[in-house]
């Protein structure tokens, strides 16, 4: 235990937290991402798999949301505590600022992390509290009829209802500043990357000369993928390609939802 | 015959520890191309010894690049533009006719600045007094060849061993992380069967001291490695993050310090 | 003067197990009463205070560097001798000290330079076991190379970094003792001078280069390991901080000075660029074994060379002179250093020098990268070619190399006994500071093997010997408050304060200048009576303008290089002097110390074995009275002194 604890306070240990923290978070963007991205197979796949997620037994998905936000808060302290260190140790810089090698996104770790922090609280509260003022999405509204190979699901006779996540993500993004905030923010996750990939490699000591080279490049790829993969989502919707459901796009389930359309416009101004 | 120049120096004048410094101006003239840098500062310093004020206090001895006492950030560049090279190495035909050139101190929380250019380093020799040796009593040594050592093994060795301990992976850092020095060291001892006894006790005490004396941690910025004068390899580092881990897991286990 | 070199009695191969055997021992529970003071950290003194603290003494160890790591050792490139015969080319310790007798041209004692040959192989293995990496072959052994003009292959080394690497394996060792407590480490300070107690060495007064503080510090003896005086030449491929302070203050307490004019010349430096050099750069000897010496035969083309007109390599082959293959066609380019040196002098004398000034030969690789490749080359060298290119700009891969020969190191120093221990009872000296084991001449890869023997294997039974022979009950008698110290401080107060106050307007660089053109001008490579005579009234008239017209800015606290340069001046000045008698007294040509009316025909060394088999060592008389000199006669019952041939 007392090693442990030495571990924690030791640069090279929270170093560790950090590196294998943000290989989870790495690994859940990008299963996150995919699973986002269906949302161009049209409205019933998006809302099948919203279903899906949220289907899983309460206790297993709030073990995953709180594990994945344990890693961000470990994440979030490593960075803090060590900030704070590297802070005191260097109180005045060079006259000249000068640099030789490293690189931008490895100098600005701090400052896209917590952008990217905002962003993540923000996005929370956006579409997994669903409460940003104004915005507010209105579960019992917003139903639609989960669909399976075109057809609805009938369990006892009822078709089964799910929220409507497809329209949720249209109305968000559609609003301009919204969208624009995403962007930015996965931008800079796309930087974060490309640094922290390769970084955390060398981080748990697996890395060398040889192999740096490789894994920036994969760093730099997988930093770009992420980047392209969410930033789609909100530039589609805003160039119109991805649509609510009462917008022409058709839902078999539509007529067993009673004023479906309304749902959104609604409630937003 | 050999061309000379005319320089500006912008130079960080502080008298001792306590009082704040500030940058002065100075004019040099007549330098050679062939001159080092040192040089260079000799010739100011005899200017204003001439003027009766007091030289540029700067840390130099072997002025070959490999005691490690020279110590100088030029144009914010720990040893200065020229890649692998120590300030006493480096000449100044890698300058130009009239160029202002601003000299400071290595800047870190570890390294308080004595005076004009001089700090104190002892925070790395304390490193390396808890931990970076090998115990070997003299006289208790086996003979040279009783344990052979690949030559690659040898070689790493001496690669990480090249360290000069001057600082310049601090001062370039921007967290004024030790790491590279650290590594240096631990990896250099830790490779060769002679250092493997106390690999583990080793890694953690000068980790732990490294954490102590102030420096900041790494975040693996690569400058440090960019601006070491013996090209000392990020890979040392990995090799401490890796033998640090280790040494933690197996401390769980069973203490290794 | 009591010069008894107390050589145990047996014969040569036994001499030091038996006086290890006769030697008093501490018992290890006393030992730790015990305080011993070593001044310096390089190889000698980092090695002895770190095998000392082991045996359980306190030890107190100075520095002026930052750092016990940053001594002089470090820069040392080529290598370390050994006599481990790992190569299987008959080497022995016998032959290790049959060459380092010859080769100091019969001029250092024969018991010490066997014991050398014989912890040689100790030393090795210590450093093994400490972590320097010497270089190895595939098989895993450690590898071998011949240096500095030996027929066998008994040079281990470090890449171009074998004075580091050993350097540092004495420093963590006496980093390990810094942390265990047993040894306080001072860095930034300067021994200015010695103290003693009834006749014996108790303490030393110390200036801190930081705060200017004087302060003393007192032992049950002290030892002196504080490097060579090479820099009395000003220009050399000493450190800057080199000084003979230390050395010089115990000569003035009564320590005999021994051979000072004894000085070695290193062939193979970068040649001088201008009059603001501050110092010279070593290019491992090493270089000899595949680079050709030469200059041109016609001092016209030197001249055409020098200015320009053309390039080295459009000097065809006959007009070449590869005056060491000529001279001496067994040894070759791997002529020893004194040899070689002087030859490149003749070369240069006779305008057929190259480089800007004319001061400079080549060193051409040229056939040889013809023969083995430029890879080849590049994996033995490159270091070294980078750091040639490095300085002065040019590849040496399409231009030979300059070369030059420049004071490197320094065979004189304090006289010691078998035990290392100086005139002055418990005042030890070792490594580059004593006069050594090198005779009139130092062969290569010999200084580092002596520097750690003194340190590891030699000092610390002496010592304790020493100690031992005192009693427990002396142990610690003698604190700083001794009226002693007040005295000697008091001294050391007044000579900073007299700097200080001149108040001139010359710089202590600029009077550094100076005595070091005079003296590599007459006491560097070729020396003469008339040179001698007038060279020590020039350093007289310079030691009389210095103390009126010397000029110190700054004051004495704080951090202050220019009292610190001014003092080590004043010391050189006094030194050089010293130095230049020697040269003069010495009527013959031996080693490092060429007088020219003592020569063959064609030029060698003529030694006067009847009238000067002896160790000339100076005893300080007072301030502006003749030093009174001393001999100790040098006795060879094992080799027999012969004309050193390398033909
Ligand atoms: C460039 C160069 C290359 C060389 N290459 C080789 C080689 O290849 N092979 C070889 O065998 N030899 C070589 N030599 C010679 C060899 O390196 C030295 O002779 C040897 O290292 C001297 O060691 P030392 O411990 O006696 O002195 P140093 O290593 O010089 O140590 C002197 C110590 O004394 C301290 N000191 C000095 N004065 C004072 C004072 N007044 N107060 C307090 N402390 C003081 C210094 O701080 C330092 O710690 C080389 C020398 C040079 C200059
Ligand atoms: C939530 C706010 C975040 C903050 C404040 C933050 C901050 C930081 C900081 C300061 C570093 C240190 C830089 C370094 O050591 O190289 C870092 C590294 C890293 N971050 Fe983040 N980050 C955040 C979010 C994320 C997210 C969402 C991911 C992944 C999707 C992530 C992945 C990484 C990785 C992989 C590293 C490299 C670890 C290492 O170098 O060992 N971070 N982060
Ligand atoms: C266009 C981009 C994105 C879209 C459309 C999107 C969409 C969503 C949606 C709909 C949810 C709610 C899931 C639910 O509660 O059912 C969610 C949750 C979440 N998103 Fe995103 N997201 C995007 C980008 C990101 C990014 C870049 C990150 C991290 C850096 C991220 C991290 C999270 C987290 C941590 C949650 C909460 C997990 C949970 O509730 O279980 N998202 N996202
Ligand atoms: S690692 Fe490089 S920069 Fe850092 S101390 Fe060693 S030599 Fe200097
Ligand atoms: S620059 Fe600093 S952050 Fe690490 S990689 Fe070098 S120590
Ligand atoms: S002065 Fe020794 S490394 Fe620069």
């Amino acid at each position: 235990m007392h090693s442990l604890l030495n571990i924690l306070n030791s640069t090279i240990g929270r170093k560790f937290l950090m590196a294998l923290s943000g290989f989870i978070l790495v690994l859940f963007v990008l299963g996150h991402m995919l699973g986002n991205l269906q949302i161009f197979l049209g409205p019933d796949v998006i809302n099948a798999y919203a279903y899906k997620l949220h289907s899983m037994p309460a206790a297993l998905l709030w073990s995953i949301r709180l594990f994945l936000l344990a890693c961000i808060a470990v994440h979030i302290w490593a960075a803090v505590v060590l900030t704070i260190d590297n802070k005191k140790a260097r109180p005045v810089i060079h006259g000249p600022k000068a640099t030789v090698q490293a690189s931008y996104s490895s100098r600005t770790m701090r400052m896209s992390g917590i952008i990217l922090l905002a962003f993540i609280l923000f996005h929370i509260a956006h579409y997994t509290v669903r409460n940003i003022p104004g915005k507010e999405y209105n579960e019992k509204i917003a139903k639609v009829a989960l669909m399976k190979q075109g057809e609805p699901v009938y369990k006892n006779g009822h078709a089964v209802m799910t929220f409507n996540v497809n329209d949720m993500m249209v109305a968000g993004f559609r609003v301009w500043w919204v969208s624009l905030f995403y962007i930015i923010a996965v931008g800079l996750l796309c930087m974060h990357l490309t640094h922290g990939v390769s970084s955390m490699f060398q981080t748990i000591g697996l890395r060398n000369k040889d192999w740096k080279n490789r894994l920036d490049q994969l760093a730099l790829v997988y930093g770009w993928v992420v980047f392209l993969g969410f930033a789609a989502i909100p530039a589609a919707t805003l160039s119109g390609l991805i649509k609510p459901m009462n917008e022409g796009v058709k839902n078999a389930g539509a007529g067993l939802v009673p004023h479906s359309e309304v749902t959104f416009q609604k409630i937003q101004h | 015959m050999e061309k000379t120049m005319k320089l500006t120096l912008r130079v960080w004048r502080q008298k001792n520890a306590e009082t704040k410094g500030a940058f002065e101006t100075y004019e040099v003239e007549n330098v050679s191309e062939d001159s080092s840098f040192l040089e260079m500062l000799d010739i100011l310093s005899e200017d204003l010894v001439e003027k009766g004020e007091e030289p540029v206090a700067f840390d130099h001895d072997c002025r070959e690049g490999i005691c490690g006492m020279c110590s100088m950030t030029i144009n914010g560049i720990p040893h200065g533009p020229e890649r692998a090279t120590t300030a006493c190495q480096l000449h100044m035909r890698h300058f130009y006719d009239g160029q202002t050139i601003t000299i400071e101190p290595w800047r870190a929380k570890p390294f308080p600045v004595m005076k004009d250019l001089v700090v104190d380093r002892s925070p790395l020799d304390r490193i390396i007094q808890s931990g970076g040796f090998i115990t070997a009593r003299s006289g208790s040594a086996v003979d040279a060849n009783a344990i052979p050592i690949r030559k690659q093994t040898a070689d790493y060795a001496m690669d990480a061993a090249a360290c000069i301990g001057c600082g310049a992976c601090v001062a370039a850092c921007p967290n004024a992380s030790a790491m590279l020095f650290t590594s240096a060291k631990v990896s250099h001892m830790n490779s060769l069967p002679q250092g493997k006894p106390e690999k583990d006790r080793r890694t953690l005490a000068m980790v732990s001291t490294m954490d102590k004396e102030g420096f900041g941690g790494c975040t693996n910025v690569g400058e440090c490695e960019a601006v070491c004068p013996k090209s000392i390899s990020l890979d040392m580092i990995a090799q401490l993050n890796r033998d640090y881990a280790f040494a933690q897991v197996k401390n769980i286990f069973q203490p290794v310090a | 003067m009591n010069l008894d070199p107390k050589i145990p009695e047996g014969p040569l191969s036994e001499k030091w197990s038996n006086h290890k055997f006769k030697m008093k021992l501490v018992n290890p529970a006393n030992r730790r009463k015990y305080h011993v003071i070593v001044v310096g950290s390089g190889l000698a003194g980092g090695a002895a205070a770190a095998s000392l603290a082991e045996q359980g003494y306190n030890v107190s160890c100075f520095c002026y560097q930052d750092s016990p790591r940053r001594a002089h050792s470090i820069a040392a490139q080529g290598g370390i001798n050994a006599a481990k015969n790992y190569q299987n080319d008959g080497d022995s310790i016998q032959r290790l000290f049959y060459d380092t007798v010859k080769g100091g041209d019969y001029r250092a004692r024969e018991a010490n330079v066997y014991r050398l040959a014989e912890v040689s192989s100790d030393i090795i293995d210590q450093c093994v076991a400490n972590g320097v990496p010497f270089a190895r072959e595939y098989g895993g052994l450690l590898a071998n190379r011949s240096f500095g003009g030996a027929q066998v292959s008994r040079t281990f080394y470090a890449r171009g970094q074998t004075g580091q690497q050993l350097l540092l394996g004495a420093y963590s060792a006496l980093s390990r003792q810094i942390g265990l407590g047993k040894v306080k480490m001072y860095n930034r300070h300067e021994m200015l001078d010695v103290v003693k107690v009834d006749g014996h060495a108790k303490g030393i007064i110390v200036r801190s280069m930081v705060t200017g503080e004087i302060s003393r510090h007192a032992g049950d003896c002290v030892v002196l390991a504080t490097g060579g005086y090479g820099n009395v030449f000003f220009l050399s491929t000493n450190a800057q901080g080199c000084n003979v302070t230390a050395a010089y203050r115990a000569y003035r307490r009564g320590a005999g000075f021994a051979n000072p004019c004894y000085t070695q010349i290193h062939p193979t430096c970068i040649p001088v660029h201008g009059d603001k050099q501050s110092k010279l750069t070593l290019m491992s000897e090493s270089l000899r074994n595949d680079g050709r010496i030469w200059a041109p035969k016609d001092p016209a083309v030197a001249a055409k060379i020098r200015s320009g007109e053309i390039k080295p390599d459009d000097v065809a082959e006959e007009a070449r002179d590869y005056y060491l293959e000529r001279k001496y066609p067994s040894f070759g380019n791997l002529a020893p250093r004194d040899i070689s040196s002087r030859a490149a002098k003749e070369a240069c004398d006779e305008g057929r020098g190259v480089a800007t000034t004319g001061l400079g030969v080549f060193l051409d690789f040229r056939d040889a990268i013809k023969r083995d490749g430029k890879k080849a080359i590049e994996e033995r060298y490159g270091n070294l070619f980078d750091m040639y290119q490095c300085i002065t700009g040019d590849n040496p891969y399409e231009t030979p190399m300059m070369i030059f020969p420049a004071v490197h190191y320094t065979m004189g120093g304090l006289w010691v006994d078998y035990n290392l221990e100086s005139t002055i009872p418990g005042l030890f000296v070792g490594g580059e500071a004593n006069f050594s084991d090198h005779g009139a001449n130092r062969l290569g890869a010999s200084a580092l093997m002596q520097g750690l023997s003194d340190g590891y294997f030699v000092l610390p039974y002496t010592v304790g010997n020493y100690l031992g022979e005192q009693g427990v009950a002396s142990a610690g008698n003698v604190n700083a408050y001794h009226p002693a110290f007040d005295e000697v401080e008091d001294e050391v107060k007044a000579r900073i304060d007299q700097l200080m106050s001149i108040k001139g307007d010359e710089s202590p660089r600029s009077f550094h200048k100076r005595l070091g053109n005079i003296i590599w001008e007459y006491c560097g490579m070729a020396r003469s009576k008339e040179g001698l005579e007038g060279a020590i009234k020039q350093v007289q008239e310079i030691r009389e303008e210095f103390w009126n017209n010397l000029r110190v800015v700054g004051t004495t606290e704080g951090i202050n290089p220019e009292l610190e340069r001014a003092g080590r001046v004043a010391d050189f000045i006094e030194f050089g002097e010293l130095m230049c008698r020697d040269a003069l007294m010495r009527e013959e040509s031996c080693g490092g110390h060429f007088r020219v009316e003592h020569q063959t025909d064609d030029g060698e060394a003529l030694r006067d074995d009847e009238n000067f088999t002896f160790a000339g060592v100076w005893e300080y008389n007072g301030e502006n009275v003749e030093p009174k000199l001393h001999k100790e006669p040098l006795i060879y019952e094992n080799v027999k002194l012969a004309t050193r041939s390398y033909k």
